[in-house]
């Protein structure tokens, strides 16, 4: 049987591990380097590193942090965060990325989900969606990690990405990101409802609780969460335990 | 040596460095002259079948493997495509020619039925054939990562190494003499992934008889 994830997310700023809140006010959360290698050793499910602030610099930053990790950790990595091109794409994957996550290019480039997905395989993009409410309450894309808010409604927008060949869904809510008070739960259901590919839940896991509810209620493939392992005590293996007793196929050690 | 085959179709550093743990010599070569003088391969690969195969041709790759799988026998691991493309056909967008070593059709899922999300991702359970060397090892885990949207459908079903449940029993390896492939990754798969790899990395496959004949195909495909 297909387990449930349970996927800490590691936020990249010029190389450093970071969380925010809402996708600001970030805090300096440790070396990702040495975080995976926790990780790792906890038999976590998957990781994904995304660079919340890409420049020239800091892709190869990424790329060091990448080729480290992979010297040591045998396990799945999905990485994203200024991928733009093919060659971007093909370079992550060599350097030991599973799949590459697409968040601004997918809206701005989506002939870069479907080149991705007819050359590599739909199986390792991942289209990730930040989205918030705006003042009337309706839900909007927003792209270069929270700067830009689009008129783009994200479940039209995951659609047609689903139709352009995207394998999976990181679909983050950023007025829950950080708070830790559960995720987007309505949205979520209403996403993993709507598309055939795996969908991963991000922003907002703060109870045990939450990460079962986007499992189970919202029927989401995997839980993605970082506060959550950074500011309590809270663990992966805590995670998996308490999932477990729930009755929910998770893999554990 | 190994020589882990380089056809600018992903992963292979990942490979490399899941060998050099378990403490043997890995290359990453396209060269015909590395890859001859290796004593093992493995056939990485993440991407679509068709451009794979093309990749293959172009650095004119097919005819040495097929020298040293079919003739030389030398044992050979393939992962995710590179198990794929030991198939003799494929209908990932199109009809394309495989290797064909294990004559097998490469198919896609069927259509998404839930709870069965295509592609298939993630931590799932194999259940080896009996007496399979490459899964001796294994305790009680048996998960491993898969990431995939298309699985291999071999023609005999006593090639079948490990099957896989996902909606429908699918075959998550395949072995054949000298040919061990699955469809998971071995090294992403943490201590099974890697208990696999090392079965296969310290596997020697029996030698053949003096003045046995090489399988029949060998004379088809020179």
């Amino acid at each position: 049987m297909l387990k449930k994830r349970i996927i800490p997310m590691l936020l990249l700023k010029e190389g450093r591990m970071v969380k925010g809140k809402r996708f600001a006010n970030f805090r300096d959360v440790g070396n990702p380097v040495t975080a995976a290698r926790v990780y790792n050793s906890q038999k976590v499910d998957e990781l994904i590193f995304l660079d919340i602030e890409p420049s020239t610099s800091s892709r190869e930053s990424v790329k060091q942090i990448i080729r480290s990790v992979g010297e040591e950790c045998f396990m799945p990595l999905t990485v994203g965060g200024g991928v733009r091109t093919l060659e971007d794409f093909h370079e992550l994957l060599q350097l030991g990325a599973d799949k590459v996550s697409l968040n601004t290019a997918a809206v701005k480039t989506p002939s870069l989900v479907r080149e991705g997905a007819r050359r590599f395989g739909d199986q390792c993009v991942v289209v990730s969606v930040d989205y918030k409410r705006d003042p009337s309450g309706k839900r909007k894309v927003v792209i270069e990690s929270g700067k830009k808010t689009l008129d783009l409604d994200p479940l039209d927008h995951i659609l047609r990405c689903v139709e352009l060949g995207a394998g999976e869904i990181l679909l983050t809510s950023i007025d829950h990101e950080g708070e830790m008070e559960g995720y987007d739960f309505p949205f979520l259901q209403q996403v993993a409802s709507r598309v055939p590919v795996p969908v991963i839940a991000s922003g907002g896991a703060g109870k045990l609780e939450h990460f079962e509810k986007a499992l189970v209620e919202c029927d989401c493939s995997a839980v993605g969460a970082g506060s959550i392992f950074h500011f309590t005590d809270q663990s992966p293996i805590k995670v998996r335990y308490y999932l477990t007793v729930q009755n929910l196929a998770v893999r554990v050690k | 040596m190994i020589a882990i085959i380089d056809y600018g179709m992903g992963n292979v550093f990942s490979v490399k460095n899941a060998c050099e743990f378990l403490g043997e010599e890995a290359i990453v070569t396209r060269n015909p002259g590395e890859i001859a003088r290796s004593d093992r391969l493995i056939l990485p690969g993440v991407g679509a079948f068709g451009e794979a195969m093309e990749n293959l041709r172009d650095l004119n790759l097919v005819t040495l493997l097929h020298e040293e799988v079919l003739q030389k026998k030398k044992p050979i691991l393939g992962i995710c495509l590179g198990m794929q493309l030991m198939a003799s056909q494929s209908v990932e967008k199109g009809n394309h020619g495989g290797l064909g070593w294990v004559a097998a059709k490469v198919v896609r899922f069927p259509r998404s039925s839930f709870p069965f999300r295509v592609p298939h991702v993630g931590w799932n359970e194999i259940s080896p054939r009996p007496n399979v060397p490459f899964f001796a090892n294994l305790k009680k885990d048996r998960n491993v990562y898969f990431v995939h949207s298309y699985h291999l459908v071999p023609e005999n079903n006593h090639e079948i190494a490990a099957t896989c449940s996902y909606g429908i029993e699918f075959c998550a390896s395949v072995w054949k003499e000298n040919i061990f492939a699955t469809q998971f990754h071995p090294e992403k798969s943490q201590n099974v992934g890697l208990s696999i790899l090392e079965s296969f990395l310290e596997w020697s496959p029996p030698s053949r008889k003096p003045g046995e004949l090489a399988s029949t195909g060998v004379e088809e495909i020179a």
